[in-house]
């Protein structure tokens, strides 16, 4: 290994490597707010390392590669996980009837696993990126395991993670029985062509267990669960680090098999689109507890975003790469209020929660209500700015019907935002459910500041950012 | 947060203040403009600013002004400072937090009425409805929440709709150019089919009709309008409404001509279900402030009955009426306010006989009714009767109709005033009559009503240009675009000569210049000079487009268009062309060769598209091709001859300089080409000379 692929490695190295130090120090001493800097310097570390890392396209074995698309979904990634990390910090602290430190290797495995997906070029790092990510979150979910709740959603994730794996698995198999090999490209080489039954078959579950990390319909059936069962700062993980990771793979896979222009799978992905958005939003309608109205609002995000990523080409994988930072800026920020309003027993998900915040927190209310105006689409926010390049990218790939389905369905979804928003600044007659006086950790405030005004960068002036995310997506091919 | 009492005067004061500023600056511009002579139409504005924005993606903030912007930015100074002091003492909770999105909608509103840039509109556009739906959700009357939600759902509809309207244009006319850009003169010159202009129109159309309401997209306006606070029910019923009638006269109308005039039977039709269902409906009101409501339905039909008449005075009367009907709506909303403030009550079974205890407010509801139902002598009659008058022209039988519409608004109208006004009374009234700050905007809107009606003039010469504008898209290409084949004609001196040299038929059989005229401004040359175009079928030379906007043909042209090589030389030589050092990708060799005698070094790369009719240009001299466009061309095919593209520019600017060695200052725009020839550039030479 070259000195140039150690540094490409680096952000792993670091990550792994603070994930044992945090272990090997817990067994000398525990200390939550240590172990906190050590998560979250070595996640601005690993930042560090990818911004001053090679600048030219690195294969690392046959397995990884750095090249631009990599660095910017793992940064991307890592900056996801850096805010959780720092969120999480004040939610443990709350919770002091459990053990909180082990929480941070976790989140640290689970980035590391998640920076595996960005740079793997080869089924077998997928699957182990996969993995690590997903074994991570297993634990995260049910880390208060004194809750049923979380034990039972921690459950729910083990089982159907593991079953889609397998079916990934299979997948990868069937495809590998037909080509004799797992790199990707190599792979798409010798299937060039016409695909018979058998590897169609292989990329079809595939693409089914990609699905079911994503939680497209029909597949979608876990993540409202798991979600509100899950402690909120692993909702946050799960809606955010972990979809962008896996949307991620899904891009450069499709990039390098051309999934896209072949038509079963169109067909099958705009269909697929189309059920998203629609089961995502109309299931939202009726939720009054915020957790489950995100999961199923994060569904119907991941059905807008195959619109675009249908549409392929550089405008269609740029929209993607605006879309996700766009959606991760604006779901950490509504988790990031619903976890600093979160108090000693239970997480602030219940639509009571947030009636009259504008008379408690008229900050908070204002952060809360522009998130999930971003979140609907509506201008002076990232959202709106992304969800116009995903209409961009679809009208400009002509693919009407799913336009058509994203500007009606996302119609819809306006009405679940702007309850919770007028909910946020109704005056209410009764004080409300929680404890007015949440003291905000100043390290979640901090955060909070930033995520708000990314959401405004990306929402007014993004033209750096959209520059930065074409040339990105243009080296991933 | 509790806002102190202080602290709510000072908030109320810093809004007066902000909209004061506009309002001064809005009639120091009209003055100023006014008093320079300036017209203002697109093409040619009075003002503008053009900033990069999201340059990816081709988005510059490009604001600017004519004639109709400025009337609407008037509007909606005047109408927002009236809201600021209505709001003075019905707004009471969460002052601050009120004046922020009062201010913010009408940051919106404003910004609607002046971008250009149609990502910009779009962005605007969203901007206003955030701000309305908490005025109505938050400061709104009993049933507000619902009424909040319906607006919010119909206008964003709506507006995503005709953002894949925004969207489809941007594409059809990055593909014919290979230019990103969402600047409406762009955009206008996009070639389009039939269907797909159509396709894109509607969508347009829905955003603005949703906004407008045209009948059938309405349900949402009652119910907003009713259930808002007063400042509310103003800024919708006399800005939020005017943002979509100006949508359609600013971009539905001139980005789709033929579409729209296809279309206009429909658009007029619901024009006038509009006008007879809002004033049907008014009448069988019993809540005061959804009796306006409905009166707005009923007037906003007149405005889509004008637009969609095409004719200057029916456009110019749907102006006047847009401004007028902002007035004296407004002015109802608030005298409906006022009431419910004192009586807790829009019920107008409960009201009766109130003109004993505030005459001063009956006498100024009397006014507005009376403008309403469109007396002569207040600005209601003459937008009204403008409209008809141009519409009459267009459709007798639907103008016949629209004619009724304006007896339902007599009945609806003194109705109100007698059951508000006189009539028994069901509860002794007691009540306050008008305060003074209360008088003070209702009298500065008498005021400015009574001045329309009397003196329409001033304002009607203001938006006069750009109603021409709108109107002149609907000419038939024919009549408007100049084409001019001069196979080496030898042009000496201005305009009216120019077009004399023009060559006969049997000359023009080799090359063929089209030239590009200030369409409006060369009226009186133009039948002549349309005389010389060649049929189809002689004009099977290389056609070269040549836009010369007058300017230059009285100034610089004359000597640039003498040394026009006559036709034998041309074919090697036409000097705007061999100026180019082309590498033409998969052209033809002799296109290749294009390549001057001078100006060695220099690089020009064309992207050929074959099939396509336009092609893209990836550099060019002396200012690279990939600096924003912009251009101010407009585009019409020709129904004769489909196969040639026929500019007609409102005002060019150059797209890229290109100099002709003996003539430096003259920079040359290429441009078009016909698939045919595809190595023929069309040209044309920019009003500012050198760049």
């Amino acid at each position: 290994m070259t000195l140039e692929q150690i540094r490409a490695l680096l952000p792993l190295i670091i990550l792994v490597g603070a994930a044992v130090a945090i272990m090997l120090g817990l067994a000398v001493r525990r200390n939550h707010a240590f172990t906190v800097a050590v998560a979250v310097g070595s996640l601005a570390a690993a930042i560090l390392s990818l911004a001053l890392g090679p600048t030219v396209a690195t294969p690392i074995t046959p397995l990884l590669r750095l090249d631009g698309f990599s660095v910017f979904f793992s940064g991307l990634i890592l900056a996801a996980s850096l805010f959780v990390a720092v969120l999480s910090h004040g939610y443990w602290n709350r919770r002091r009837t459990v053990i909180s430190e082990e929480f941070y290797i976790l989140l640290l495995l689970a980035a590391a696993g998640s920076v595996t997906l960005t740079m793997a070029v080869h089924f077998a790092s997928f699957f182990l990126g996969l993995e690590i990510l997903s074994g991570s979150l297993y634990a995260m979910i049910a880390y208060e395991r004194d809750r049923q709740a979380a034990v039972e959603a921690g459950i729910k994730y083990l089982v159907l993670a593991g079953g889609s794996s397998a079916v990934l698995l299979f997948g990868m198999a069937l495809v590998y029985a037909r080509t004799g090999t797992l790199d990707m490209a190599a792979a798409a080489a010798k299937l060039a062509g016409a695909l018979d039954v058998l590897t169609l078959a292989g990329v079809a579950m595939i693409l089914v267990g990609i699905g079911f990390k994503l939680a497209l319909a029909p597949f979608h059936l876990w993540a409202a669960d798991v979600y509100e069962g899950a402690p909120a700062p692993t909702a946050a993980y799960a809606a955010t680090v972990s979809k962008g990771a896996i949307f991620a793979l899904l891009v450069r896979l499709a990039a390098a098999m051309d999934i896209q222009s072949n038509p079963p799978f169109q067909a099958t992905l705009a269909a697929a689109a189309v059920i998203t958005m629609f089961a995502g939003n109309l299931l939202a309608l009726r939720q009054s507890n915020l957790k489950r109205l995100l999961a199923y609002s994060s569904i119907a995000h991941m059905g807008y975003l195959l619109v675009a990523f249908l549409a392929a080409g550089t405008l269609g994988r740029t929209a993607v790469g605006f879309y996700l930072a766009a959606y991760i800026i604006t779901t950490l920020g509504v988790f990031a209020v619903m976890i600093v309003l979160s108090g000693t027993e239970r997480d602030a998900d219940r639509l009571e929660d947030y009636i009259g915040l504008s008379r408690a927190h008229p900050l908070l209310a204002a952060v809360f209500a522009g998130m999930l105006l971003s979140l609907a689409g509506l201008p002076l926010t990232a959202g709106f700015v992304g969800k116009f390049y995903l209409l961009a990218a679809g009208v400009g790939a002509h693919l009407w019907v799913l336009v058509a389905a994203l500007v009606i369905s996302s119609t819809i979804s306006l009405f679940y935002y702007l309850r919770f928003i007028a909910a946020a600044y109704a005056q209410p007659a009764a004080p409300p459910a929680l404890p007015a006086a949440v003291a905000m950790p100043r390290l979640a405030r901090l955060a909070i500041a930033v995520l708000v005004i990314l959401l405004l960068w990306l929402g007014v002036y993004p033209a750096a950012v959209i520059r930065a995310i074409q040339e990105a997506v243009a080296i991933g091919r | 947060m509790p806002v102190s009492r202080r602290g709510a005067t000072a908030v109320r004061a810093l809004a007066l203040a902000a909209m004061a500023v506009e309002l001064v600056l809005a009639v120091g511009a009209w003055i100023y403009y006014g008093r320079l002579g300036a017209v203002g139409a697109p093409g040619a504005w009075l003002v503008e600013l053009n900033w990069p924005w999201i340059a990816p993606l081709g988005i510059r903030l490009h604001l600017a002004m004519d004639g109709l912007s400025l009337l609407m930015v008037l509007l909606t100074a005047f109408l927002g400072l009236s809201s600021v002091v209505v709001s003075w003492r019905e707004i009471t909770q969460r002052v601050g937090h009120f004046h922020l999105h009062l201010m913010l909608v009408l940051a919106g509103v404003v910004g609607v009425f002046l971008a250009v840039d149609l990502f910009a509109f779009y962005f605007f556009w969203e901007l206003m409805l955030i701000p309305m739906y908490f005025l109505i959700d938050l400061w709104g009357h009993e049933d507000r929440h619902r009424a909040a939600v319906k607006f919010f759902l119909f206008t964003q509809f709506g507006g995503l709709a005709m953002l894949l309207g925004i969207l489809a244009l941007y594409f059809a006319h990055a593909s014919q150019t290979g230019q990103y850009s969402f600047d409406l003169a762009d955009l206008a010159r996009t070639n389009l089919a039939p269907a797909a202009a159509m396709l894109m129109m509607l969508g347009f159309f829905l955003g603005f009709a949703v906004k407008l309401p045209a009948f059938g997209l309405h349900p949402w306006l009652p119910a907003a309008h009713t259930q808002a606070p007063t400042a509310g029910s103003v800024i919708l019923a006399g800005l939020l409404l005017k943002t979509g009638a100006y949508g359609l006269l600013r971009f539905a109308v001139p980005l789709f001509p033929e579409a729209a005039r296809q279309f206009a039977p429909v658009a007029m039709a619901l024009g006038v279900a509009g006008i007879l269902y809002g004033a049907v409906l008014a009448f069988a009101q019993s809540d005061l402030k959804r009796l306006v409501a409905y009166t707005s339905i009923s007037h906003l039909g007149f405005v889509l009955l004008g637009v969609y008449s095409f004719n200057v005075l029916a456009l110019q009367g749907a102006v006047m009426q847009m401004l007028c009907h902002g007035l004296s709506t407004g002015a109802l909303f608030i005298i409906a306010g006022l009431l419910q403030d004192r009586l807790g009550t829009r019920e107008m079974g409960r009201m009766g006989g109130l003109w004993a205890v505030a005459p001063k407010m009956g006498a100024a509801a009397m006014v507005f009714a009376m403008a309403s139902l469109g007396l002569p002598g207040l600005g209601n009659f003459i937008g009204e009767f403008l409209v008809l008058l141009g519409a009459f022209k267009v459709n007798v039988a639907l103008t016949a109709v629209a004619t009724a519409g304006l007896v339902a608004a007599t009945i609806y109208s003194l109705w109100l005033i007698q059951r508000v006004f006189f009539g028994p009374s069901a509860e002794p009234p007691a009540m306050e009559d008008l305060r003074p700050h209360e008088s003070l905007v209702l009298l500065a809107m008498v005021a400015v009503l009574l001045w329309l009606g009397l003196f329409p003039q001033a304002v009607l010469e203001t938006s006069r240009a750009a109603m021409e504008y709108v109107a002149g898209t609907q000419v038939t290409a024919t009549a408007e675009i100049p084409q001019l084949s001069t196979p080496g004609a030898r042009i000496k001196g201005a305009t009216p000569k120019f077009m004399e040299w023009t060559p006969t038929l049997s000359e023009s059989t080799g090359e063929i210049l089209q030239l590009r005229m200030l369409g409006v401004r060369i009226e009186g040359a133009t039948p002549k000079f349309m005389e010389s175009i060649p049929t189809k079928s002689e004009s099977t030379g290389e056609i070269l487009q040549l836009g010369v906007p007058r300017a230059r043909i009285e100034g610089a042209t004359p000597k640039f268009m003498e040394s026009t090589p006559t036709k034998s030389e041309s074919t090697e030589e036409i000097p705007q062309l061999s100026a180019l050092k082309a590498g033409i990708e998969g052209a033809p060799r002799e296109s290749r060769e294009l390549t001057p005698r001078s100006e060695e070094g220099s690089r020009f790369r064309l992207q050929l598209t074959s099939g396509t009719r336009l092609m893209s240009f990836d550099g060019c001299l002396p200012v690279p091709l990939s600096a924003p466009w912009r251009g101010r061309f407009d585009h019409v095919s020709r129904p004769e001859f489909p196969d040639v593209p026929v500019a007609r520019t409102a005002g060019v600017r150059p797209v890229c300089g290109l100099a002709r060695p003996e003539f430096p200052d003259v920079p040359v725009v290429c441009e078009l080409a016909r698939p045919e020839f595809p190595d023929v550039m069309a040209l044309a030479v920019p009003k500012g000379g050198r760049r």
